[in-house]
């Protein structure tokens, strides 16, 4: 605890959906270097609350990085400044004394903000819902071992896995597309022989629900995958298309 | 044994284990059971509470078979349920390894590893359905590790001798869940689920003595909602968070439970709560959660403190590191204890030994509450490259939350190389304690089921690592979806609810005074300031090692911080929209609530085992001494009315057909 760090915090602040946001700045002090960032946005939270004033909301569940619950859009970075890890996971060491530090929700059309830095991604859901998943019900699987599957393809199918349903493709990205997000799913599947029956009607049905929901165009420039925190690759988009065109020349 | 039994056998409790040898049970229950048909079951509704393993396995299940199902999460979508932290592995007996591994042997395991306080006949059917699971996940495309002959890989984990852990990199709860989470996609898209996100349910409502429906408000609007249907299941995971710091998640919450429990369902064995030893230590009292390094590290890794208590006291001071400490002042505490297992004794055993030198003085960080896991015989042996091979993403896990890096080589003492130790403490990690459950899953209220975490029915006083996962999945795909069937039954003709009822009525404006009595203290703390002050008391007094009088020092100072949270907490903010504060209030009752649960059940089990132990009873060595001839019994407490008033403890009593009773013995 040798190292502490004061600085300012700017902050989007907006009651409900309906309300006008601003930023708010707060002076925070002391902050040991090893707290996490979510930590020191408790202690920020617990002297507003002393103060009797709102604490800021912010979601967040696991602080593991693996929910995907937490957002923040910080110092213009989706998840923040450090490469493969997400915001529950960034540390106070990554800043310094004296910085201004600015923290805003999600921003993009598909993800209204619910209060300060919540946003609704109800919209990922939805898309999942569409074509993510195998037709089949429980209970009437064969042996597990009954179809052997590569190595390399099931390694490759759990990086596509590994996708935590944060959103931050859709922050990062200026036309604010979830492409990157659909394409992790549809490659998972694409790659396993239990997803292939449906794989034409998957990847349509995800991306014209992505489409009518208000995603934009995904035009490759790649914001999405370089602010990713599971590194989720674009090779998946281009994966992506090529089941698009397939299922395209199939009708 | 015999004349004990019927002494503390009461009435009350019937477990409706079906009859025959316990292989057949699961059978022949099924061949007997009433079941709905479809056309019936489009006419029932049944609300399941939670979305982790548990919940969405079973809501997607119930909903492929045609029932109306109405499923709530706190977070922001079902995915994102505490299971998607669990990182090991989920066991089954399909023996693919061919190391000698069986239904038996699984279902032998978990019985002796939880300390003989199991139930037999639940956990012989848990290993029975363990197969299924796997075989389902694979279908659903869940991509577990495989070999490179195509065929699916396993791992081996604490107290069991065989390799039958499936794992997917070290997020098998993640992609578990995913899958789980797929199909109720599907079944969410068919119409046959519907999906409440950022909902918590506050009270369950029960009509002539049978749970029809829930209140649970909606966290967005901070709306209060009724739902009505033709039964409840809980699936809303363990209570871990009582102590504060935990390695759940910060949502992670009992309060359904406990309003299961005020409403007349039973609670078993809320003492066994279990204790992970390698998690990274308390840092801070700002900390807000703590970190699991997976128990897989142990098997390359050493556990140790110094043999001299300077080294220690200089460790504390920070004057000197870990790799300044030469092999021969190192204290193998596992090895040198437990020979045969070492440092892959079962995770009570192992938190109690780092407890146990800790409170010596030999603890090394500067709190004094830590201990050394090492790498440095294993990257020497095995070279760096392999053992990043294994624990790569942990060794970076654990640098970027502590500025360490457990792969760095830090010193060179007589011709040795040492390398950066981790430092690892125990912490609460899961809690084998419940909602009481049948054989049918079913709690002591009529139309109330229980299933995953938040029931006690598999793992007596301790759980075996990646059992977990296998419970919640075993019971949501497998087990619910039966034996619900069999009290839908005779439900058919009840038509749908209206939630215009009094009863309803009644429970919407208890849960409404709640929020208003809570709105209104207008005191001077936080929240979290009383919640820290529960973790402290809890991990003090009603922790790792409890004694009879620590627990009755304990249910004084829980009273009193009741006092204390009912005149002096502060909620800022309104009712009105979304008020975390006022959720998190709302959980921190029920903690509280809870903490006494656990205080009276430890304090009423004179004996140690799995998950509880009793400083008085311990032999010589320092090992716990279960006491079979008086509590060879499932502890359950009974709500009296009051959170003020002390619970009424019944017994149910355990039978063994199958398995004799023997003391645990990791040594030899
Ligand atoms: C870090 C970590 C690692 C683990 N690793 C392993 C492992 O490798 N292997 C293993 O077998 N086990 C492991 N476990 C244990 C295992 O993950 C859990 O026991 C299991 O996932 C619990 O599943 P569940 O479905 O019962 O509950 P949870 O996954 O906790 O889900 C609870 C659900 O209930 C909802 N809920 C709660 N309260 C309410 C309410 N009032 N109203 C509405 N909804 C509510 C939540 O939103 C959530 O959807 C691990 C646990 C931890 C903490
Ligand atoms: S692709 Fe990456 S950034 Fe997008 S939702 Fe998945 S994990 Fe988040
Ligand atoms: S809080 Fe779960 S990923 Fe950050």
């Amino acid at each position: 605890m040798e190292n502490s760090i004061s600085f300012k915090l700017k902050v989007w602040r907006q009651k409900d959906a309906k309300s006008q946001g601003q930023f708010v700045t707060y002076d925070v002090n002391d902050i040991p270097t090893d707290t996490s960032f979510l930590e020191m946005l408790d202690i920020l939270n617990e002297q507003l609350v002393e103060k009797g004033e709102e604490p800021i909301h912010f979601d967040h569940d696991c602080r593991e990085g693996i929910c995907g619950m937490c957002s923040l859009y910080i110092n213009g970075h989706p998840h923040g400044p450090a490469t493969g890890a997400t915001t529950c996971q960034l540390y106070m060491r990554r800043f310094h004394d004296g910085d201004t530090i600015t923290v805003e929700p999600w921003r993009s059309a598909a993800f209204p903000v619910i209060k300060d830095l919540m946003v609704n991604r109800n919209a990922l859901d939805q898309i999942q819902q569409a074509g993510g998943y195998v037709s089949f019900n429980t209970g009437g699987a064969q042996d597990a071992n009954a179809i052997p599957i590569s190595k390399v393809a099931a390694d490759e199918a759990m990086d596509s896995a590994s996708c935590i349903g944060c959103g931050a493709c859709v922050a990062a990205c200026k036309n604010g597309s979830a492409m990157l997000f659909v394409s992790a799913k549809v490659s998972q599947f694409a790659l396993l022989p239990q997803g292939k029956a449906e794989a034409k009607k998957r990847v349509k049905a995800m991306l014209s629900k992505m489409d009518e929901l208000g995603f934009g165009n995904c035009t490759n420039t790649g914001a999405c995958a370089a602010e990713c925190p599971k590194n989720i690759k674009l090779s998946n988009i281009a994966r992506l298309n090529r089941e698009f065109i397939c299922a395209k020349c199939a009708d | 044994m015999e004349e004990t039994m019927n002494k503390t056998a009461q009435p009350v409790i019937d477990s409706k284990i079906p009859e025959g040898p316990i292989a057949e049970k699961w059978t022949n229950y099924k061949a007997h059971q009433k079941l709905v048909n479809p056309a019936n079951k489009r006419r029932l509704d049944i609300i399941v509470v939670g979305t982790g393993l548990a919940g969405a396995s079973a809501a997607a299940t119930l909903g492929e078979m045609g029932f109306n199902v109405l499923n709530f999460c706190i977070q922001d979508s079902p995915r994102r349920a505490h299971s998607i932290a669990a990182q090991g592995g989920i066991n089954a007996a399909k023996n693919y390894q061919n190391d000698g591994d069986s239904v038996y042997r699984l279902f032998y395991d978990t019985v002796k590893g939880g300390d003989y306080r199991a139930r037999e006949a639940n956990v012989y059917r848990l290993a029975e359905v363990s197969n299924n699971i796997i075989d389902q996940c694979v279908a659903q495309g869940v991509p577990f590790a495989r070999e490179y002959g195509g065929l699916l890989a396993n791992r081996s984990f604490g107290g069991a001798q065989v390799s039958r852990t499936f794992y997917a990199k070290g997020q098998t709860g993640q992609q578990l869940l995913l899958g789980a989470y797929s199909s109720l996609n599907r079944q969410i898209n068919a119409g046959k689920v519907k999906s409440y996100n950022r909902y918590e349910m506050h009270d369950v409502v029960i009509i002539d003595g049978r749970a029809r429906g829930i209140i649970a408000k909606n966290l967005v609007t901070g709306k209060l909602e009724r739902f009505a249907a033709h039964a409840v299941v809980i699936a809303t995971g363990g209570y871990g968070n009582t102590y504060f710091l935990s390695t759940n998640a910060m949502a992670c919450n009992c309060s359904a439970a406990m309003a299961c429990y005020r409403k007349g369902a039973m609670f078993a064995n809320p003492a066994y709560v279990q204790i992970h030893p390698t998690c990274i230590p308390v840092h801070g009292d700002k900390q807000s959660k703590l970190t699991l390094m997976s128990e897989s590290l142990r098997n390359d890794g050493r556990i140790w403190v110094p043999k001299n208590i300077e080294d220690a006291k200089k460790l504390q001071a920070g004057e000197i590191k870990g790799s300044d400490i030469p092999e021969k002042e190192r204290d193998y505490y596992l090895e040198r204890r437990y020979p045969a297992f070492g440092n892959l004794v079962p995770r009570d055993v192992a938190s109690r030994a780092a407890k146990e030198r800790c409170d010596k003085g030999y603890g090394v960080n500067n709190t004094g509450l830590a201990v050394f896991l090492d790498f440095s015989e294993a990257i020497n042996r095995l070279g760096i490259d392999v053992i990043r091979q294994r624990y790569g993403n942990l060794f970076d896990m654990y640098e970027e939350i502590t500025d360490v890096n457990p792969g760095e080589l830090a010193n060179e003492i007589d011709g040795v190389k040492y390398y950066n130790p981790m430092m690892i403490y125990p912490a609460i990690h899961y809690t084998m304690g419940g909602i009481w459950v049948d054989y049918e899953l079913q709690t002591s209220v009529k139309g109330l089921f229980a299933i995953g975490e938040c029931n006690f029915s598999d793992h007596g006083a301790n759980r075996l690592g990646a059992s977990a996962l296998m419970q919640g999945l075993a019971d949501g795909y497998f087990v619910l979806p039966y034996t619900i069937q069999n009290y839908l039954s005779d439900q058919i003709t009840v038509p749908r609810f209206s939630t215009d009822t009094p009863e309803f009525e009644a429970a919407e404006k208890a849960v409404q005074d709640n929020l208003d009595r809570l709105m209104s203290i207008q005191g001077k703390r936080s929240v979290d300031s009383i919640h820290k002050e529960l973790g402290h008391i809890m991990w003090e007094y009603v922790g790792m090692g409890r004694t009879r009088e620590g627990l009755e020092t304990a249910l004084q100072k829980l009273k009193e911080l009741r006092k204390e949270f009912e005149t002096n907490l502060f909620i800022p903010g309104t009712q009105e929209g979304m008020n975390n504060e006022l959720d998190k209030a709302f959980r921190l009752r029920d903690f509280i609530a809870m903490g006494e649960l656990i205080a009276y059940d430890a304090l009423s089990r004179n004996e140690s085992c799995g998950g509880h132990f009793r400083e008085e009873y311990q032999t010589e060595e320092g090992e716990a001494k279960r006491d079979d001839e008086n509590y060879f019994y499932v502890s359950c407490w009974k709500y009296n009315g009051s959170d003020e008033t002390a619970p009424t403890q019944v017994k149910e009593p355990l039978h063994y057909e199958a398995i004799k009773v023997q003391t645990r013995n990791y040594k030899n």
